[in-house]
């Protein structure tokens, strides 16, 4: 799935994430991750975001996200919206969502 | 017949609460697309309900989706979404005739077909939100196999009827009430009251409650997870009325063990109708 143009997903109520996802500058992924639980979660996180992306075969974009204590299911969800807005993606496979 | 008290109405845009709505342990949870979510937020939502439908915490409680209607850009995505993440129910909106309902169910087969759902597991509950509904609401609940209960929508029906609500006995609603639940009787399927919208009136609520229960409502639609409890209490037995539904269940086995069509419980008779209200006093007591 090519991303085309800027889109956001989600909100920085509690329990929810924020999504940016760009085109990418230099044709990889590029991921930034704010979280005040980091610490512990940083890395479930970012496993989540990569296999989401992977999932979606985005190969190319540049990704922050802005978590806010979200369950991984809500992270799945919001990336998967802001691809799919970014990616201008009319047709969904719900098989690999 | 399950028993259906609450069916808790969740904003599917909400992410805090479309993650935790299973801890208030209502009858049923109801992720909403329709009207709970802005129309720039509706793909965001759909993917978001998706991922709950799928997620453990919500395989041992009943899920629904009120979907957009059908002939919105929205609705058929929604009922997608819906199947595929395996709702058990789906809640369509604004049903005004059996038409609505058959195509819902045709749309719903061929979804099942295609995701490899066994066919007929999505059941469906019939929103009834105007005059045209309430009047073909007979019809409407015996359009498909999948119906399993009708939701009268208060606010909607009463603006379409040109009232509001009056508070007391609310006789605006009376008519609705009594056809639409005369229809779901004669069909043998479920019926929910309107939602109450002042959340911090339980005083009000409970009077109303009181006012479905009393009808024979299954139950209500509810927008605050505040709302349960005091339904469920409301809708559970007295202990007297429990005892003596145990009475009645004992003296109709006796009775059969013995042969006899009929029994008596302290002078009065014991035939099916009693035995089978006594066994819903029971449900409510051991759900309470």
């Amino acid at each position: 799935m090519e991303i085309v143009k800027n889109a956001i997903a989600g909100t920085l109520e509690s329990s929810d994430v924020l999504v940016k996802v760009s085109p990418s500058q230099d044709g990889t992924v590029t991921l930034h991750i704010q979280s005040e639980v980091i610490k512990q979660f940083g890395k479930q996180i970012r496993a989540t975001v990569m296999q989401t992306l992977e999932a979606l075969s985005v190969s190319a974009a540049t990704i922050v996200v802005s978590d806010k204590g979200a369950l991984d299911c809500v992270i799945r969800a919001r990336v998967q919206a802001a691809v799919l807005r970014a990616a201008d993606a009319q047709d969904l496979d719900w098989n690999v969502l | 017949m399950k028993l259906r008290r609450s069916m808790l109405f969740v904003p599917g845009d909400a992410a805090g609460m479309v993650s935790t709505s299973f801890v208030f342990k209502p009858d049923t949870i109801m992720f909403d697309l329709e009207d709970a979510v802005s129309p720039r937020e509706k793909d965001s939502a759909r993917l978001l309900v998706y991922q709950a439908l799928r997620h453990p915490a919500y395989r041992d409680i009943e899920t629904a989706v009120r979907i957009n209607e059908l002939d919105t850009e929205y609705g058929p995505k929604d009922l997608e979404m819906a199947v595929r993440g395996g709702a058990d129910l789906i809640r369509l909106p604004k049903t005004e005739t059996a038409a609505d309902i058959e195509l819902l169910d045709r749309h719903i087969t061929r979804i099942e077909q295609a995701c490899g759902r066994p066919i007929g597991q999505t059941r469906v509950i019939a929103a009834i939100e105007s005059a045209s509904g309430v009047v073909n609401a007979v019809s409407i609940t015996r359009a498909s196999p999948r119906m399993i209960a009708v939701a009268l929508a208060g606010f909607d029906y009463l603006v379409d009827m040109q009232s509001e609500r009056s508070g007391g006995s609310e006789p605006e609603l009376f008519y609705a009430r009594a056809a639409v639940l005369h229809a779901a009787r004669a069909a043998g399927i479920g019926a929910y009251d309107v939602a109450y919208g002042d959340v911090n009136d339980i005083g009000g609520f409970l009077r109303e409650v009181m006012i479905a229960k009393n009808l024979g409502f299954n139950g209500k639609s509810l927008i605050h997870p505040r709302q349960i409890q005091p339904l469920h209490k409301a809708y559970a037995p007295t202990r007297q009325e429990l005892a003596y539904a145990r009475r009645v269940i004992e003296a109709a086995e006796k009775a059969k063990r013995e042969g006899l069509g009929v029994t008596s419980l302290d002078g009065k008779m014991i035939d099916p109708p009693v035995i089978a209200h006594a066994e819903l006093v029971i449900r409510r007591a051991e759900a309470a």
